[in-house]
């Protein structure tokens, strides 16, 4: 593959192997009339990084940008020392020279050619052994050399999708961006698809970035991850940290749950079906629904505000099993929802009606007993 | 003279077809994938015939190859004769009058391709001359074969355009079209309906199997490597 690049001019900070820079500007108006702007800056890391965003936010605008297909107003792309785009001396690389691997939701998959030959479509420049033997490779990492001479309507959902995978990795690119790759599958087959991905990544270690809405996929794989709104960035970390402690509807929203806190597993009841997590950082157990597990794995446990139950006095004879005494932290109302802040240790998020704040008489600094029933924890890996 | 005039008309309709799919196949790629702002202008073009009545096409062309323009002062010092009235300015004549029916299936097959399989192309590298074969055009195969039966029964079937710039000269440009003319016009209606009847026929066979094939979708570009 050959490289049109240019050095990048008086870099302030020597930008670590391998890393992914963007900066961005693009506005443009929406088909419903709105303006809508991207600004973002950011660095991408060999490793996954997990894009999120309610749709709208400008994820798939990012990545096209990125791979190309569109234009930024201004900014700069670059992949190491590559630059891919400069507004300021102008340079601007058309896709297939950029080396990036952009999966996109629908595949696009050539619907007239085998498995084989979607594969080595971006071969071309190899002769026919190498050709073989670099497909041949992939084809074997995604566990689909069995399929060479099918068609992808020949072939199951997940198949196409390991298709698509190998078609795009199979040219090495230097940055794979994923746009909702997984969405249409089924978690056995995601997660396998996952599994493989990883598996590749640990021997390639490139740039990945990954767009979903899929908490799972969040865990599974984040090692950092970006939360995109309104074309800005709003939270970067650990997706531990950004889902830890919400700054936003948004992305307790995207990530399902209000309250997320790190645990370790103390004990497990298998006759139960239960077992029992100690909250990092404080005394404070909960029983959570028993999941299979690495003892050793740190994994995080997801409450959503409105499962909590809020009591005034210790309640007695219920069958919910995690009943914790905390005081009332704050107190806000949100249109027609109260949002309590409870510290028990650490804090809960707990959504009311108006009417439970009257009739239990809250006010902050109250003592009262949070109620968690068993399945309302959930485990994220 | 059936027989004349039909070998005449076939090598004519071949001549056109092939024609028209060297030109129609790179014009109707410009006019899917071309963001030129004054593309509607050559779109509008390109369909004139189909509206234009073949006298007034035929016309132009007919002052446009003949003695008094540059044009047919060029092919006159090149080839010693004009292109009125011979089987060359047929040829013209004729794909200039089917250009519409090669270039806008193919066109639309062509702009039906899905903008994401090119997109993907070029990120896997692919230049768009590659693009252009390995997708565009197996997948836009249809479009080109359809253009390509529409362009050359059109031909079998046109009049007006062959008998304003060829006139009537047996062997050269007389097709079956004016042949039967030239029969209704010295009152042999018999012969006329026998002449008739074989286009008849052969532009029925051509579109039945044009509408067979694509309804079992032989067609449909995929099988094509």
């Amino acid at each position: 593959m050959e490289w049109v690049g240019v050095e990048m001019s008086g870099a302030t900070t020597a930008a670590p192997a391998e890393q992914l820079t963007v900066r961005l500007k693009k506005s443009f108006r929406r088909d419903s009339g709105s303006q809508f702007t991207l600004d973002v800056e950011l660095a991408v890391a060999p490793g996954f990084t997990i894009l999120f965003g309610a749709s709208g936010a400008g994820k798939t605008t990012l990545l096209d940008c990125i791979a190309g297909l569109q234009t930024p107003d201004e900014g700069a792309i670059a992949i190491a020392e590559v630059v891919l785009f400069d507004s300021e001396s102008r340079v601007n690389l058309p896709p297939r020279r950029r080396a990036v691997a952009y999966l996109l939701q629908s595949l696009a998959l050539f619907p007239h050619m085998t498995v084989e030959q979607n594969v080595q479509y971006g071969l071309a420049a190899l002769n026919q052994r190498d050709r073989d033997a670099r497909s041949g490779e992939v084809l074997e990492s995604f566990r689909i050399s069995s399929l060479l001479q099918r068609r992808p309507n020949e072939i199951s959902a997940g198949e196409r999708q390991r298709v698509a995978l190998a078609r795009a990795l199979v040219t090495r690119p230097r940055v794979l961006l994923l746009d909702e790759p997984l969405t249409a599958l089924d978690a056995v087959t995601k997660a396998r698809i996952l599994d493989d991905l990883r598996a590749w990544n640990r021997r390639h270690r490139i740039p990945i970035l990954y767009v979903t809405h899929d908490r799972e996929e969040v865990f599974a794989l984040g090692e950092s991850a970006i939360v995109l709104e309104e074309g800005h960035i709003l939270a970067r970390g650990s997706p531990h940290e950004v889902l830890q402690r919400p700054q936003s509807e948004t992305v307790a929203q995207l990530a399902g749950f209000e309250n997320i806190f790190e645990c370790s597993v103390t004990g497990s009841h298998p006759e139960y079906g239960t077992m029992t997590c100690r909250i990092a950082g404080s005394t404070l157990d909960l029983e959570v629904p028993l999941v299979r597990v690495n003892a050793a794995l740190r994994l995080c446990v997801g409450v959503r505000a409105g499962d909590i139950l809020l009591a005034s006095s210790k309640p007695q004879g219920l069958s919910a099993r995690n009943v914790l005494d905390g005081t009332i932290a704050s107190l806000e109302q949100r249109d027609m929802k109260v949002i309590a802040i409870v510290t028990c240790g650490p804090d809960f998020e707990v959504h009311l009606t108006l009417a439970a704040r009257e009739s239990l008489q809250l006010k902050p600094g109250a003592r009262v007993w949070l109620v968690i029933k068993t399945y309302s924890c959930h485990v994220l890996q | 003279m059936i027989v004349q005039a039909l070998t005449l008309t076939l090598r004519l309709a071949i001549m056109v077809s092939a024609i028209l799919l060297v030109i129609g196949v790179p014009l109707a790629y410009w006019l899917a994938f071309s963001r030129r702002r004054w593309k509607f202008l050559v779109e509008a073009v390109v369909s004139l015939p189909i509206v234009l009545p073949p006298t007034v096409l035929g016309f132009y062309v007919l002052v446009a190859v003949g003695p008094l323009s540059p044009v047919g002062r060029w092919y006159q010092a090149l080839t010693g004769h004009t292109l009125a009235f011979t089987f060359e300015g047929l040829v013209v004549g004729s794909v200039l009058y089917s250009l519409p029916f090669a270039v806008q299936p193919i066109a639309t097959s062509f702009a039906a391709v899905d903008q994401k399989l090119l997109d993907a192309s070029a990120l896997l590298g692919a230049s768009g001359w590659r693009t252009f074969w390995r997708i565009v055009l197996p997948l836009g195969l249809p479009g080109v074969l359809t253009g390509l039966v529409l362009s050359f029964a059109h031909t079998l079937g046109e009049f007006g355009v062959v008998l304003m710039i060829g006139g009537n000269i047996p062997g050269a440009t007389q097709t079956v079209s004016i042949l039967i003319y030239d029969q209704v016009q010295a009152l042999d209606y018999a012969t006329a309906n026998r002449t008739a009847l074989i286009l008849l026929l052969l532009c029925f066979t051509l579109l039945a199997i044009l509408y067979g094939l694509r309804r079992r979708g032989v067609w449909n570009g995929w099988e094509w490597r």
